[in-house]
């Protein structure tokens, strides 16, 4: 469906008013995993949009004024943080900076505790970082304002997942039937996870590889598994209508422990961080047997299609998981992740705040979502 | 509900010769000229007007598009809030910009769009164009050309169809139609 | 105190006596005087039980009390009224309290408290470890002395299988078991729930059920050995209810007990709630219980365990946690389930599923329990509705529907996954003693007046 018949059938009722909800309904943005293939591209084609106001002169839009973003950050990371404080400055939002490990956490404050104080001081927006998986679930339940997740734990990291998808979809335009390849930790990477969702979603084929050590339980089982009938008669599946992608468990990709064969073919190929806990904590027996297994490299690269985009979410373990040269090479997208970073979390922020959840005394009065 | 047909396929076709005629008139020529159309039938629109004086002036004239959706404010009346398109501008800096659009009304869509012209650049003179004037207005805004003016209630709502982007063809005036709650200024959430 | 109660009308289940009929129930001094046919008794107070279920008290034996150190999550007053309102009569109390209940002081401490404020009958379980720690046997004849009934350092298992072995054959001797919370510490280590699709799409490592089949197999092998029994709490796989079968069906000394949350819910009831409702419930602390739920598969079995018997008796596991301990991140939240209040109308999915019938699913309450730790050394009786037994009676409503609201529960503890969910099976009265401890409505009792 394009953009411009939509556009005429909303000229229908010309004089109508904007309705908040209209066209998107999510308050939060926590996992793509129930993600339908049109709010994909809904945010697709917004990026577009953000893409064109930061090739401006002057990249400021007043479309966020008035609206307050928090970045709560308990786990550190400059790169992803900076990238929201960009992309809600872009907007003209007032952003704020919490860095949870400073503040009133060490003091025991609870999570709840936190974002309660943080909306009623006037946060619309809270961009949660959490080392714990399911954080940002308990949050948005107790919050009238919205809740983008920024990485939680070993769960999901939408907006990376959604900026690699821009990434790729500007370089190949479109991932359907594509070959991508996710090389590395998949069972601690929440970057994986939702790419997986993202790209099985829009159809492409993606295999993760990596140690069996690191491929997490159940990946890879082709169909779901079937419930018996005791169990389905005692919990009653959700209504898949309004949660179209809660059917599938998993998303359905292919499991590979050896590189060389997943690459074959690949049209994209994205390298994980590998990182040093993992190595030493009895998953892999070291760098140098994992790096020799399943770095992505030039020899390996050429196996995959000529061009094939490289892909990493950062920052890099140059020599471990990625080489030097490839991570620099021609056909590293790397710093292009980067910069459509912005786009796409400014993309975000716009179509959360579409939906009119607000926090502070602002939210009295106005029904909670 | 009574319906009106206001302008047909040939009002319309006249209105944006007479309009095109009129801007290079009133600008002297087409040196410096720029027009903007206003998504989304002001693009149409502001293409054939460019069409247009193409083949009186035998001058094209730089158009390009202009998406009001991340200046748009509560009360702007314009339709849909989430479908954002990336603006097309050719450089506006030291022109006289014409913007184009369908209808106007209230005037807070030409005000947005003047926001997001002053973001683009600086223009000489910014100056309006509009197939229909409805009336209404909310704020101090006035069109430099008019198709046609239409007195209407609050309560119709004004019809515009375009080849280009609809089937059909067509300027009704629904009467009795038009969303009332588009009054209601408690904001937009529904 | 000669009072005398007529329980009249109601299909009495005492699967002891093999009895499932219409029929009347008089109670006398807090003992049963008789079970028989339009019981005429002159001055007995009635409670018309037509169209009700009239069986014996249920027993748990697997309650976790938190007195005495952890009152501020349940005490022995909150804890057994919420076992009246279960239509439990009779509860045996974990010992990983604080102190644990590795003493004989201590034990003494909690049947005192129980003698003072319990509604119920507490028989209090000892630890097999001082402290719970896993290294030295605790005092276990002295404990026995104290009036334990069992032993386990359930929370946690006894990891170490000579300690295991030491403590079967100590036990044996003084003719009680060992209850093993069956789990090997270094495969679940970080586990937070089952390890499955649901712990890989929601992102929290998990707990492979090889971990609680390992150290099953591992107790069972102890068990044979030594000629001891061994209690397998919380049974909750496939696989260890194969092992048992299998194990039983050799003549191994294993009994095992089954949790109502390990016969209904799945992980899934991490992932999207108890009814599956959506994604808002996502992350549901109320579900995260060690052992974790597991996949339906597993549940099936634990179902056909049950049935077949091999699984002894449905016990709550009921574990109590203040709200603050729930509320956050589930990494971080307490493990357990409240359980005595919802226990009844949950085990009754089975019933009503057609996979048990209603005197078998009473037998496993009741007689199946008292049999699987010979509890009838320590009340004779118990679990019975033989003329003498203690009057500890239940009255059910099998099929009347209500809604789970925990705020409503005896029990400090409101963590439940269960909040808002329909359940069918209704506790309408609980008779500990002779004494009511819980009824539903005032109204159940006939104002005086005599049968006839």
């Amino acid at each position: 469906m394009t953009t411009d018949t939509r556009a005429a059938d909303q000229t229908q009722t010309l004089d109508a008013p904007a309705t908040a909800d209209e066209g998107w309904r999510r308050r939060h943005l926590l996992d793509l995993d129930d993600f339908t293939v049109d709010e994909l591209e809904q945010v697709m084609a917004a990026t577009d949009t953000m893409k064109e106001v930061l090739s401006r002169e002057v990249p400021r839009v007043p479309a966020l004024r008035g609206t307050t973003v928090v970045t709560l950050f308990y786990e550190n990371s400059t790169r992803t943080r900076t990238s929201f404080e960009l992309a809600g400055k872009v907007l003209g939002a007032d952003v704020i900076n919490i860095a949870a490990s400073a503040s009133s956490v060490t003091k025991g404050e609870s999570l709840v505790d936190t974002v309660q104080t943080l909306q009623a001081v006037g946060a619309d927006v809270l961009v949660m970082r959490h080392s714990r998986s399911g954080a940002p679930y308990l949050a948005a339940r107790h919050a009238t304002c919205s809740v983008v997740n920024a990485g939680d734990g070993l769960h999901a990291h939408p907006t990376q997942a959604l900026l690699d998808l821009y990434t790729m979809r500007s370089a190949l335009g479109d991932v359907h039937g594509r070959k991508v390849v996710i090389v590395g930790d998949i069972m601690h990477s929440r970057v994986a996870r939702s790419n997986m969702w993202a790209l099985t979603a829009l159809g492409a084929e993606v295999v993760v590889c990596g140690p069996p050590t690191l491929i997490p339980a159940g990946l890879g089982t082709t169909t779901a598994p079937a419930s018996s009938p005791d169990a389905r008669a005692f919990s009653p599946r959700r209504d898949s209508k309004e949660h179209p992608r809660m059917e599938t468990e998993l998303p359905p990709v292919r499991v590979e422990t050896d590189l060389d064969r997943a690459v074959e073919g690949a049209d994209v190929v994205m390298a994980l961080r590998m990182q040093l806990e993992r190595m030493h904590g009895g998953f892999v027996p070291g760098a140098r047997e994992y790096s020799r297994l399943y770095q992505v490299n030039a020899e390996r690269l050429a196996r995959a299609k000529p061009g094939a985009l490289v892909m990493h979410p950062g920052p890099m373990n140059e020599g471990i998981e990625i080489s030097h040269e490839v991570a620099h090479g021609l056909q590293s997208r790397v710093e292009e992740q980067v910069a459509n970073g912005v786009a796409v979390r400014m993309a975000v922020l716009w179509l959360v705040t579409r939906t009119g959840a607000r926090g502070g005394i602002r939210a009295v009065g106005r029904g909670a979502l | 509900m009574t319906d009106a047909l206001v302008m047909s396929p040939a009002d319309i076709r006249r209105a944006v010769t007479r309009i095109a005629h009129e801007i290079v008139e009133h600008n002297r020529g087409t040196d410096g000229l720029v027009l903007v159309g206003m998504r989304t039938r002001g693009v149409p629109l502001a293409a054939r007007i460019a069409r247009a004086i193409e083949e009186f002036e035998g001058e094209r004239v730089p158009t390009g598009s202009l998406d009001i959706g991340l200046y748009r404010d509560d009360l702007t009346e314009r339709g849909p809030s989430v479908n954002i398109q990336p603006s097309e501008l050719p450089d506006i800096t030291g022109k006289r910009v014409v913007l184009v659009d369908d209808v106007l009304y209230t005037g807070r869509t030409v005000r947005a769009a003047l926001d997001a012209l002053a973001d683009y650049g600086r223009p000489d003179a910014i100056e309006l164009a509009v197939l229909v004037d409805r009336g209404h207005r909310e704020l101090p805004i006035r069109a430099d050309y008019v198709g046609k003016n239409i007195p209407t209630s609050q309560s119709d709502d004004v019809q515009v169809r375009l080849h280009e982007v609809d089937e059909e063809e067509y300027v009704r005036v629904a009467a009795g139609a038009g969303d009332t709650l588009r009054r209601s200024r408690t904001g937009a959430a529904s | 105190m000669s009072e005398r109660l007529l329980i009249a009308g109601g299909r009495v289940v005492d699967p002891a006596n093999g009895r499932d009929e219409l029929a009347d129930v008089l109670v006398e001094d807090g003992r049963i005087a008789r079970v028989g046919h339009e019981i005429v008794a002159d001055g007995a107070r009635v409670i018309d039980a037509s169209g009700l279920v009239v069986a014996p008290g249920f027993i748990d034996v697997h309650t976790h009390l938190r007195e005495p150190g952890l009152e501020y999550k349940e005490d022995i007053t909150s804890g057994t009224r919420a076992a009246a309102r279960g239509g439990f009569t009779t509860v045996c109390a974990m010992p990983n309290t604080e102190p644990a209940m590795d003493t004989r002081s201590v034990v003494e401490f909690v049947l005192r408290a129980a003698g003072e404020r319990a509604v119920v009958r507490v028989l209090p379980i000892g630890a097999v470890t001082r402290g719970r720690q896993g290294d030295e046997l605790a005092e276990l004849a002295d404990l026995a002395d104290a009036g334990c009934v069992a032993f386990s350092d359930d929370g946690a298992p006894v990891a170490d299988a000579t300690v295991m072995r030491r403590a079967l054959e100590y036990a044996t001797g003084l003719g009680l078991a060992v209850i093993d919370h069956c789990e090997e510490p270094s495969l679940t280590r970080d586990g937070v729930m089952h390890e499955g699709w649901v712990s890989t799409r929601l992102g929290l490592r998990g707990q492979p059920a090889a971990a609680e089949e390992a150290m099953v197999a591992r107790d069972i092998a102890l068990a044979e050995a030594v000629g001891a029994h061994v209690h397998i709490a919380h049974i909750s796989t496939r696989g260890a209810v194969e092992a048992v079968r299998a194990a039983k069906a050799r003549g191994v000394r294993v009994t095992a007990e089954v949790t109502p949350h390990h016969l209904t819910l799945t992980h899934e009831a991490v992932a999207f709630g108890a009814d599956g409702r959506a994604a808002e419930l996502a992350y549901e602390t109320n579900a995260k219980v060690n052992p974790p739920l597991r996949s339906a598969d597993d549940v099936a079995a634990c179902i056909d365990g049950l049935a077949d018997g091999t699984v002894d008796c449905v016990a709550t596991d009921h574990a109590p946690h203040a709200v603050i301990e729930k509320l956050c991140e589930f990494d971080d939240a307490a493990f357990g389930i409240s359980g005595l209040e919802t226990a009844f109308a949950l085990s009754m999915r089975l019933v009503h599923g057609g996979r048990l019938s209603l005197a078998a699913l009473v037998e496993r309450m009741t007689l199946g329990p008292a049999r699987a730790l010979g509890l009838e050394r320590a009340v004779l009786g118990i679990g019975t509705l033989a003329e003498g037994a203690p009057a500890d009676i239940v009255v059910l409503d099998p099929d009347a529907a209500w809604v789970v609201e925990p705020e409503r529960f005896a029990s400090k503890g409101k963590n439940t996954p269960l909040a808002g969910v329909e359940l069918r099976g209704q506790v309408v009265a609980t008779m500990a003693g002779g004494r009511l401890v819980f009824e539903r409505e005032a109204a159940l009792m006939a104002a005086g007046g005599t049968h006839g």
